[in-house]
């Protein structure tokens, strides 16, 4: 049961009235209780995506099942395991946070349970403001307030459209704080994001998306192994003029005006090659005062990917 | 968790959250109404009621009742519906209802049915005010309170398609403005149509709220313009179609789904 994928999307299609099509095929199994992050540009599709599977947006073809149930003939039962905080902004002005909080419990068909509202409020750092109309609340206030309408009838999967858009500092760290008390109650997030950082910090897997199609979908540490460049950086006592021949084996480049050794490597294999040219340059009697490493970080490998794929196609 | 069957907690909360908006707009919401009617009264019952006859042996202020609490179910039934369901599109709340484990059905019965006790609670409170002005008598009191929600549930259901339909608030106004107002005033709501000349009798036999008005005022004085099986046949008629293009609209997610 647990080794089932929580949300199954199979020969995914959309294409909309206006001939625009938003997603090309889309294969894509969520596993249960993890935090997925699926990154791609303005426009990839993701938003599509997360409506289809919520039941704002109709598919062309294709089937998505939630915990084995359909989405379309069984929409009861996926739609009230499934917890939506959308992208925009969008909440009834002139309600209270307690009164929206309960329509939405009521709306996914659970019985009232002021406890666990109280709970989710607290959790939000809502419960002071929960008989303030919503229109007096700040933005991100309000943010909290969709978030806390999509916990109210307890989903065990909560789809985070660009949850940290323009949102401050404080309410991203607490948002992440959440979704990882979340995730630990064994609720699966999916989350859009267009802050790579988010995804390192936050994602088991991740999903890239462009243009309509899933080009990648790994595990994050995999990810970063397998795409991740790192690069060496050796700080000289004395500029070079040139790579020694002896160093030949190694792809090295000097910079900064012969002053500094670079040398790029695809991430894992420091274990072998970076030890190897340690001991030859010393072997060479070739000094140096200082040295760095650096990982490339997910925007590197996302942007990578995207231009890869562009040069693939052009 | 309550997966297949019905969502009676979902229809709850539609309900009770449009009739707290009524609740928030108290004033305005009834208010208005009864001033209207009122103008009404002291222009067409008090000015003009004094000089005209009698019409089938009612004085012509009472006549006029319930032609006026038609009006105000006309009106507000697609007011509030239309409203309703426009809003969340107009302010994007709508992904909740789109995302929720509610049928049409269920979402029907919570907007409409908070519509239509809206409307039929002012249609009550419009007969209360009309008491204040002229003498009343209600023959068939059941068959008075059978019309009411009827037409208060059709225009609802009508009013819920527009809210659907529309794209702006300029929409939202057009049906009632340009369709409902006309054919409510050429609909006898304050005259009998048998004082019209033969040519416009037979045209009114077209203007589908003849039927509506005459079986409401039978319930009334029980006297009608078109017989009260017609009108009775008009009103579920006029629901069916409302029934069937709601269902039409949730099935291809017309103004509702991409």
């Amino acid at each position: 049961m647990s080794m089932q994928p929580i949300l199954k999307i199979s020969d995914l299609t959309k294409t909309y009235a206006s001939g625009l099509q938003a997603l090309k095929r889309v294969d894509l199994d969520i596993r249960r209780g993890e935090i997925f992050a699926l990154l791609g540009p303005n426009g990839a599709g993701k938003t599509t995506l997360i409506n289809i599977v919520c039941g704002i947006v109709t598919p062309s073809t294709g089937t998505v099942t939630v915990d084995g149930h359909d989405i379309r003939h069984d929409y009861r039962a996926t739609r009230s395991r499934i917890g939506l905080v959308p992208q925009e902004l969008a909440t009834d002005s002139f309600e209270t946070v307690w009164t929206t909080v309960r329509f939405s419990r009521g709306l996914f068909g659970c019985p009232p349970n002021p406890a666990h509202l109280e709970k989710v409020l607290r959790d939000l750092s809502l419960w002071d403001k929960r008989k303030d109309r919503i229109m007096t609340l700040s933005g991100g206030m309000k943010r909290r307030v969709m978030i806390a309408k999509a916990l109210a009838h307890e989903p065990q999967i909560l789809f985070l459209d660009e949850p940290t858009a323009g949102v401050d500092v404080e309410l991203r760290r607490d948002m992440w704080a959440l979704v990882r008390r979340l995730r630990e109650s064994g609720v699966t997030i999916i989350l859009t994001t267009h802050y790579i950082e988010e995804a390192e910090e936050m994602a088991d897997r991740i999903g890239v998306i462009h243009k309509g199609e899933p080009i990648l979908v790994e595990e994050k540490a995999a990810l970063m192994k397998k795409l991740g460049r790192k690069q060496l950086t050796l700080h000289l006592q004395a500029p070079m003029a040139e790579v020694p021949a002896a160093l030949a084996d190694w792809r090295l480049a000097l910079k900064n005006g012969g002053q500094e050794l670079e040398y790029v490597f695809e991430a894992g294999r420091e274990h072998t090659d970076v030890p190897r040219l340690l001991k030859r340059l010393i072997e060479l009697d070739i000094a140096f005062k200082d040295l760095n490493t650096r990982q490339s970080s997910l925007e590197d490998i996302f942007v990578s990917l995207v231009s890869e794929r562009q040069g693939a196609q052009a | 968790m309550s997966s297949r069957t019905f969502n009676a907690y979902g229809v709850w909360a539609i309900y009770r959250f449009e009739m707290a908006r009524f609740g928030r707009t108290l004033l305005q919401s009834v208010l208005t109404p009864v001033i209207t009617t009122s103008l009404y009264f002291v222009v067409f019952g008090a000015a003009i009621g004094a000089r005209m006859e009698e019409i089938g042996g009612v004085p012509y202020g009472a006549f006029i009742v319930p032609g006026l609490i038609m009006l105000t179910l006309f009106t507000e039934s697609i007011f509030n519906a239309s409203f309703g369901i426009y809003f969340p599109k107009f302010t994007g709340t709508i992904y909740e209802l789109l995302s929720a484990p509610v049928s049409p059905l269920e979402t029907v019965l919570g907007y409409v049915g908070a519509a239509t006790t809206k409307s039929a609670i002012l249609g009550l409170i419009i007969l209360a005010t009309s008491a204040l002005f002229v003498p009343i008598r209600i023959l068939h009191p059941v068959w008075m309170a059978a019309f009411l929600l009827l037409t208060a549930a059709s225009f609802s259901l009508f009013g819920f398609i527009i809210g659907i339909w529309a794209k702006n608030f300029e929409q939202l106004q057009l049906i009632p403005m340009l369709v409902v107002t006309p054919l409510t005033f050429l609909g006898g709501a304050f005259y009998s149509i048998a004082v019209l000349p033969p040519a416009w009798q037979t045209v009114s036999l077209f203007n589908p709220v003849v039927y509506l008005i005459s079986g409401f005022r039978w319930s009334f004085y029980g006297s009608s313009d078109v017989g009260v099986v017609p009108s009775l046949a008009f009103t579920l008629g006029f629901l069916l179609i409302c029934l069937l293009l709601v269902g039409w609209i949730f099935k291809t997610g017309y103004r509702l789904k991409n």
